[in-house]
């Protein structure tokens, strides 16, 4: 690997664990779109701040910015509580009116410098490692690597020092706000920082990117995890996985970087939902199927335990009875054969002490819906599982 | 003028959504050590009372004091449990989790929970009968359980007034009293307890102490000498008859 091929994906890993952990709050705070919101609408405090200093990477530009991104958020919320328009509506109209600001600006003022639509939306990570940071008169490294490292360290301080407080605000503003937590500062300080990050990381990935780097992770972490310390653990993870396996991508298939690494986030998420063990939709339809069996069994069950008449335990007038296919029925028999919960004497069917304390409990559950009585048989059973 | 026996003292409160009064000049004082239930019809406002008194909704006239003094120097006092569908369940966190956000208010902003906050919930959390489920994700909870976690977070607060927004929704009967006599536990130990409460027949039973709302106050006091006919047919507009217990 070259230096510059190192740092590109430096680049890119450090970008990505910045924006996974506000984008983490972001999804359970189910406000994704915001940060497609903020991403477009920072564009006119961009163009602005590089009127200003005529630099992109200037502290001033990224401050500008990201007071757009947190006027977009009070204008979605003013726009809303009007109670004219939804939430959705209210961000519709909000960011494309400061974005289509920005691209005026830009085509009024800006035509002759280095600022264009295409670089804001796509960002170029190629061109990253050619801006340099001279600290003294020495290369010290790319510019965006030391913006974006500095914005990472901030978030991780951050998210540190205000983990609960983030935590009890988002699962509930109610208690939040009582226990005086306000609900408020926690929401307009996830806003900052999610700005701060968008804007941070737009020179080098690009505004539709941004979200992506946002939003993927922390969806695709949610399938996977019920404990939030792990979804953050793991949205950097994939974060940091599809930067770098996407450079490789774009690497091989000579593409732009951005969208490869975005096809990668995609591709993760895809993969997760289809496999992840409790959430992924194979497991899902596994589990279907195996309720399907089991209340089959249970009706089975229930049907032995009603009837003492041997003339209603013959196999073959279980079939007729029960109104099964063959090889349904030969499903729940084997299964319940299996588990010694059924003995077959001369084609006639009765429930053995298993099968009965079996059906007693099931019984009383559905009698009850006491949680407590079907505590032992979740483990043998999907069923009961929820 | 704020007197300090009063456990909650609400003068002249008013409270508006968008400018449209949804609580008129409520005057509330409710002494130390009862069990009082809110009751008054679906949009009576009682809900809206309690997040005003907790300073969750700005009121636009009047004040609320808690043992003489304005909620926000009281806070540690208080405990609030919301309406269950007022949160996510799908949050990813477990029981024991939840629980330890009560504890959060005594500590302060930054400070984390330690292993003595934690001791502290796990006792809460037996004390509702949900030790077992500690460690389960709180999407895996029936609502009943879920309102028992609920109860529990409470509990860990260790305050002298407690808040509860229709705890009895959606729970099963045996969760029902299991709360009803924790509640009653803690009024033995001299706390204060609202609950905003909808089911009219159970109010002379579980509650010592009433206020009927719609907008306005229309009464506040002990069960047993204002819980009747002509009361609940103002609160209702209807002409209700319920057995009260005399």
């Amino acid at each position: 690997m070259t230096s510059p091929q190192i740092e590109i994906q430096l680049i890119a890993a450090v970008v990505a664990m910045a924006c996974a952990i506000p984008g983490v709050f972001l999804v359970l705070r189910k406000m994704a779109l915001i940060s497609d919101a903020i991403s477009h609408s920072i564009l006119p405090g961009i163009v602005l701040g590089f009127f200003i200093t005529h630099d992109l990477n200037s502290p001033l530009l990224i401050l500008l910015a990201a007071c757009t991104g947190v006027i977009t958020v009070v204008l979605v919320e003013a726009i809303q509580k009007t109670g004219l328009v939804k939430e959705d509506t209210a961000i519709g109209l909000v960011f494309p009116a400061l974005f289509s600001i920005g691209v005026i600006l830009i085509a009024k003022n800006a035509n002759d410098v280095h600022l264009d639509v295409d670089a804001v939306l796509l960002g170029e990570l190629a061109f990253a490692p050619f801006d340099r940071l001279l600290m003294g008169g020495v290369d010290v490294g790319p510019k965006s690597l030391w913006i974006m490292g500095s914005i990472f360290i901030v978030i991780i301080a951050l998210l540190l020092l205000f983990y609960k407080e983030l935590k009890v605000s988002t699962f509930d503003i109610g208690l939040s706000s009582a226990l005086g937590i306000s609900p408020m500062l926690m929401h307009y300080g996830l806003m900052s920082v999610s700005s701060v990050t968008v804007v941070g990381a737009f020179d080098a990935v690009g505004a539709i990117l941004v979200v992506a780097m946002m939003i993927a992770p922390a969806a695709t972490a949610y399938l996977l995890t019920a404990d939030l310390k792990k979804m953050l653990l793991l949205s950097i993870f994939f974060g940091v996985f599809s930067a770098i396996a996407g450079y490789w991508m774009a690497n091989l298939l000579d593409a732009s970087i951005s969208g490869s690494i975005t096809t990668m986030l995609g591709m993760v998420f895809l993969m997760v939902y289809l496999f992840a063990p409790r959430k992924g939709l194979i497991a899902v339809l596994y589990r279907q199927k195996q309720q399907r069996t089991e209340v089959s069994l249970i009706t089975f069950l229930l049907h032995l335990n009603n009837h003492t008449e041997e003339n209603e335990r013959h196999i073959n007038h279980l079939q007729e009875h029960i109104n099964w296919q063959k090889v349904r029925s030969k499903t729940v028999v084997t299964l319940a054969l299996k588990n010694n919960m059924i003995e077959i004497d001369n084609k006639v069917v009765s429930l053995t002490e298993k099968g009965k304390e079996f059906t007693d409990l099931a019984l009383e559950y559905i009698i009850t819906n006491k949680d407590e009585k079907i505590e032992p048989m979740k483990d043998d059973f999907f069923l009961f599982r929820g | 003028m704020q007197n300090p026996t009063y456990a909650i003292q609400v003068d002249d409160l008013t409270v508006a959504y968008n400018y449209k009064p949804v609580l008129w000049d409520i005057d509330l004082h409710v002494p130390e050590g009862v069990l009082m239930a809110i009751v008054g019809p679906n949009g009576a406002g009682k809900s809206t009372l309690i997040k005003a008194i907790l300073g969750i909704l700005d009121p636009i006239a009047g004040s609320v004091s808690i043992y003489g003094k304005p909620y926000e120097k009281q806070r540690k006092q208080v405990a609030y449990v919301p309406q269950k569908g007022s949160v996510d369940w799908d949050f990813p966190t477990t029981a024991l989790d939840v629980v330890m956000m009560g504890t959060y208010g005594q500590l302060g902003w930054i400070k984390r929970p330690s292993t003595k906050e934690k001791k502290a919930s796990l006792e809460a959390l037996e004390k509702v009968g949900m030790l077992a489920f500690k460690s389960r994700q709180i999407s895996q909870l029936s609502g009943g359980q879920q309102q028992r976690v609920f109860l529990a977070r409470a509990l860990v607060q260790n305050a002298s007034i407690y808040f509860m927004d229709e705890p009895f929704q959606g729970v099963d009967a045996t969760t029902e009293i299991a709360i009803i006599n924790i509640l009653k536990e803690l009024r033995k130990a001299g706390k204060t307890v609202v609950v905003v409460h909808h089911d009219l027949q159970t109010v002379p039973e579980y509650f010592d102490w009433v206020t009927f709302l719609n907008v306005k106050k229309i009464a506040t006091g002990p069960v047993k000498e204002i819980f009747n006919d002509d009361n609940l047919t103002k609160t209702y507009g209807i002409n209700y008859k319920v057995a009260v217990n005399k």
